[in-house]
């Protein structure tokens, strides 16, 4: 190959980049809003097709891969999907179960068979008490509710360590692509972390300190939602504060 | 004498300075401000969640409930604080206003809140807090096919005149003065708030019609723009 052909290529790979890069670049929409019009595009989540045009349904980001139309919430509360891991409060205790708060529309439940323990059917206070956070997860979603399970790894009464709450839109962020941001911070920080889909996240660590400074890391994430290849932005935001903390031991030894 | 001139200057279809903002009370799923002049209005939304007392519940869709009050210090007679008449009629007429935008039939047994509060008045209060409102409920990312846009249009003596103040209202030269509000849906143009209060022909009832369709396009654009600005947050 000669020299010419290799740069024509590299010049033609750069542009196909450059067309991705624009079709992933993602725009604030508003109801009523036509985001692309023609035939070759399908609406997905939140969208809907009047004619030709594909509109939004709501107010977010408008995401195009693809063939495919669909919105990605910015704000709004939590709506709770079959599978999500979430973090609740129980309410109140009934004689099968207990009435859980996850910040979803809609009641939810987890029987006592659901538990994550042995359950003494006479107590079941024993197991969770009212204002117990649990973790759990949506086992199914019916029109009268949603029914919960704690059964599974990870999941049931969360002791000790403190709990954070933050938009259950932003949960993506914080989890990263494939756990790679929660990941950072779980052994930048040395806490154990749930992060519940509804937002509620729950940080156990050695020290109170410890905890807290994954709850600055954390907040520091949903602060910069925007911002592209955001792990890497974190990794450098870990590195100044462990400067920073170095410099403060060093001036207290002086 | 007939009326040719405005107290504040502006042309008959001239609306006033409007100012919106989205995000403004931190602890609400969606919040906005909006503000015709010195009519400044906030809402706040929170749900959907649970509908409590049960019996009010709607198991076949979701419910929109709104709630308007003003402040006692948002006019120069002090308002006895308080729902009354007034605002539970203002509440049921912008419920109605919205509700045609809304898209909540899936959200089975659950509620929709809206406060609306004004906190200073100078005529078009409910059309600033069905603005807010809308600009709150896109906010809050309740499903919507559509914004809302509303504007007070008047007859003042037989001149249409857009976007009244208070001394407007209280004219009371030659054929008086008549309010008449008016709320559109940002793209079908459909009607979803007409009230009118005082006498009007019907043509003029027509032109009064096209003007508020007309200053409702500059709402909603202005809403547009705004929702748009939030990324930063």
């Amino acid at each position: 190959m000669t020299p010419k052909t290799i740069k024509e290529k590299t010049e033609k790979e750069e542009k196909v980049e450059e067309e991705i890069g624009k079709e992933t670049k993602r725009e604030i929409v508003v109801p009523g809003e036509v985001i692309v019009s023609g035939d070759d595009y399908l609406p997905g989540e939140w969208t809907e097709r009047k004619g030709k045009e594909i509109v939004a349904l709501r107010f977010g980001l408008a995401d195009k891969s693809g063939r495919l139309v669909k919105i990605i919430p910015l704000s709004g509360t939590y709506i709770p999907r079959k599978g999500n891991v979430v973090i609740g409060k129980v309410l109140d205790i009934t004689f099968n179960g207990w009435i859980m708060d996850i910040d979803a529309p809609y009641q939810s439940f987890l029987q006592a068979m659901e538990a994550s323990k042995f359950v003494n059917k006479n107590d079941l206070s024993e197991c969770y008490d009212i204002g117990d956070m649990v973790a759990v997860k949506v086992w199914s979603i019916k029109r009268k509710g949603i029914d919960l399970t704690a059964r599974g790894r990870n999941l049931g009464r969360l002791e000790e360590g403190i709990i954070i709450r933050v938009n259950s839109n932003k949960v993506p962020r914080v989890i990263g692509k494939e756990g790679s941001m929660i990941n950072l911070i779980k052994t930048e920080t040395n806490c154990d972390i749930t992060v519940g889909q509804n937002g509620i996240i729950w940080i156990k660590g050695n020290k109170v300190e410890d905890e807290l400074f994954a709850e600055k890391a954390i907040l520091f994430v949903t602060e910069k939602s925007f911002v592209e290849g955001l792990t890497e932005k974190t990794k450098e935001w870990f590195d100044k504060q462990k400067k920073s903390k170095k410099k403060e031991a060093k001036e207290e030894e002086d | 004498m007939s009326y040719t001139k405005r107290p504040d200057g502006r042309k008959f279809d001239e609306l006033r300075e409007m100012k919106a903002k989205v995000g403004v009370v931190p602890r609400a799923d969606g919040s906005a401000m909006f503000a015709f002049g010195d009519t400044i209005a906030i809402a706040a939304v929170y749900g959907p969640k649970p509908f409590h007392p049960q019996h009010l519940q709607n198991p076949e869709k979701g419910v929109l409930r709104v709630n308007y009050d003003m402040l006692s210090f948002s006019v120069t007679e002090r308002k006895k604080p308080g729902p009354s008449r007034r605002s539970q009629e203002i509440s049921k007429v912008t419920e109605w206003a919205l509700a045609p935008a809304l898209q909540i039939e899936n959200f089975q047994n659950t509620v929709v809140d809206v406060h609306i509060i004004v906190l200073q008045a100078n005529a078009s209060t409910r059309c600033a807090g069905i603005n807010a409102a809308s600009l709150a409920l896109a906010h809050a990312g309740i499903p919507m096919t559509e914004l809302v846009s509303a504007v007070s249009v008047g007859k003042i003596d037989d001149k249409i005149v857009v976007d009244l103040i208070k001394e407007e209202e209280d004219y009371e030269d030659g054929e008086g003065a008549t309010d008449i509000p008016m709320a559109f849906l940002s793209n079908s143009k459909k009607l979803t708030l007409l009230q009118l209060d005082g006498k009007t022909s019907a043509e003029k009832l027509k032109e009064a019609l096209e003007a508020g369709k007309k200053a409702c396009e500059k709402i909603s654009e202005l809403q547009k723009k705004t929702l748009k600005e939030v990324k930063g947050e």
